[in-house]
């Protein structure tokens, strides 16, 4: 019947339809995938490009100075020994303030994850709390404990136990019912269910928290460091940024990178190690 | 041992999901619960397993349960419940390791679960390296390995294809054929129920009622015979005839839901 039609209204003559014809492809795209040397070579051109702008004068270098200014400026840091010594500044608050606030972001996130109680009331204190820009209690912090390392230890502390409490609490959730159920069918008694089904089961979203507290560290320790403190790469680039040292500056800009850069690797090699099964 | 249904009704909120339901597992023996989708079978199942508490009535056991048994009343899950994390063994292993025994003991204990499910050469395997069928087995081999008094049954083939069906039903019936080990298998499949039951429960539509209790008057080995077949197929169209109505009326119920 509808060949019958299609004759009918005049379309392409007998010998066509009878003739086999190729079914066009229709399922390509929506697959993306990150080539391994792509991204490295767009990098190497935008600092390619870069370069040039900078030796042919077309950006002043004041402004922006070019990557070869930037990489002097790092290297003469590193001899000199400052580079080490902000680093180290600021390595010591990250790293204090994220294991304070990722060990009492757990403890949390597993007691939301797995009490009424504490479900109730947490996630009321989270919600309200989370929104809030801990940069903006650094100075009720330091009212509290002094102008000292505490206060800035304990903002980053505050901003990685939000994120850390709700991606533990949200991983605790995502853990499939049917093996906890499974587990009690077994008889498996609560603390051994906690750490051998609750615990691997929510580990994914802890690691993908441990991400993002990464970062949240970062933001805040370059922040307070900003605010008041003598050393550390914030209070390196806001001195650099003062006395118009732009490739200083940015020297302090390419190490946090850098450093961001090692600690997702990091991540990354515990994601590998831990979460093999997936 | 024997396992009871003892006056067992329940409601999720206003929703009665069973009514007064009342059998007796007896030791050895395999019953089957079948009925129309939405009837309360696997919610009965997860009461008599201890996994939900009846708004009225009560799971009872009654008897001793077979020597050395470490968890009498056993499931084995519709979707095999395996943790990803952990090997097949691991995954055998893990009711073991709270029962007190040392490892010697467990290494036994898994192995012989693992021979008898034919896993013994998949130990170190991860569950997302398997087959449908070969995860089903695991689940068997980790019931098995705590020596079950009743293996509770949900819907353990529903999940897999019709050849995997097949191999793990053979694989049910030489493993409940000593009556040694009993079973409460819910199914919505009739033939997997008249192939394996010695006594089939049949509920009513939701709330799920005990319609009927149909005996299978063979036993699983002259299930397997030729002759036998017909008496099985008959068995199974009057199963069908018992609950086709109803069953058309809960797919209706659950497609205007």
């Amino acid at each position: 019947m509808l060949d019958r039609a299609e004759n009918q209204k005049g379309s392409p003559p007998a010998d066509r339809d009878t003739a086999p014809r190729l079914v066009a492809f229709r399922g390509a795209g929506f697959t993306p995938k990150a080539g391994r040397t792509s991204g490295w070579i767009a990098l190497a051109l935008v600092i390619g490009f870069w370069q040039l702008a900078g030796s042919a004068g077309w950006i002043n270098p004041l402004f922006l100075p070019p990557p070869s200014a930037i990489a002097v400026a790092i290297t003469k840091l590193a001899v000199s020994g400052a580079l080490w010594h902000h680093l180290s500044w600021s390595i010591m608050r990250i790293g204090t303030g994220w294991i304070l606030g990722t060990i009492a972001g757990i403890i949390v996130g597993f007691a939301i994850g797995l009490s009424s109680l504490a479900r109730g009331v947490g996630i009321t204190f989270i919600s309200a709390l989370f929104p809030i820009p801990k940069i903006a209690l650094l100075p009720l912090l330091i009212l509290w404990l002094g102008i000292g390392e505490q206060p800035k230890i304990a903002t980053i502390a505050l901003g990685v136990f939000f994120s850390t409490a709700i991606s533990v609490y949200s991983g605790v959730d995502a853990v499939p019912r049917n093996l906890i159920r499974m587990a009690q069918s077994f008889n498996v008694p609560f603390h051994a269910i906690v750490r051998r089904v609750i615990w691997p089961g929510a580990l994914p979203s802890i690691l993908s928290g441990f991400r993002i507290t990464a970062s949240v560290a970062l933001l805040l320790v370059v922040s307070a460091e900003m605010i008041g403190a003598e050393f550390g790469i914030g209070a390196f680039v806001l001195q650099a940024g003062n006395l118009m040292q732009t490739d200083q500056l940015l020297a302090g800009v390419v190490i946090l990178s850098l450093f961001g850069l090692a600690v997702g690797r990091l991540i990354n090699f515990l994601e590998t190690r831990l979460l093999h099964w997936r | 041992m024997d396992l009871i249904a003892n006056h067992i009704s329940h409601r999720f909120g206003a929703l009665a999901v069973l009514d007064d339901v009342s059998f007796t597992v007896r030791a050895g023996e395999v019953v089957a619960i079948v009925g129309p989708s939405g009837c309360g079978k696997s919610t009965l199942l997860s009461i008599l397993g201890g996994l939900l508490q009846p708004s009225r009535g009560r799971a009872e056991w009654r008897g001793a349960p077979p020597p050395g048994s470490l968890n009498p009343l056993t499931f084995v899950f519709q979707d095999f419940a395996l943790l990803p994390w952990c090997t097949v063994e691991e995954n055998v292993e893990f009711p073991l390791l709270h029962t007190g025994l040392d490892l010697a003991e467990r290494r036994e204990v898994i192995d012989d679960a693992l021979r008898r499910t034919g896993l013994s050469d998949f130990r170190g395997t991860y569950p997302k390296q398997l087959s449908g069928g070969m995860r089903q087995r695991v689940g068997i081999a980790r019931a098995l390995a705590v020596r079950p008094a009743i293996l509770l049954m949900d819907e353990p083939l529903s999940a897999l294809d019709s050849q995997t069906r097949e191999l793990l039903m053979e694989d049910f019936v030489r493993l409940l054929g000593g009556g040694a080990m009993g079973a409460v298998y819910v199914t919505h499949n009739l033939e997997e129920a008249v192939r394996l039951a010695d006594r089939i429960v049949v509920l009513s539509r939701r709330p799920g009622k005990v319609r009927e209790v149909v005996s299978i008057p063979l036993t699983r080995s002259e299930r397997g015979d030729v002759t036998a077949r017909e008496k099985l197929l008959a068995l199974q169209s009057d199963l069908w005839s018992l609950i086709r109505k109803e069953a058309i009326d809960a797919e209706r119920e659950v497609q205007h839901a």
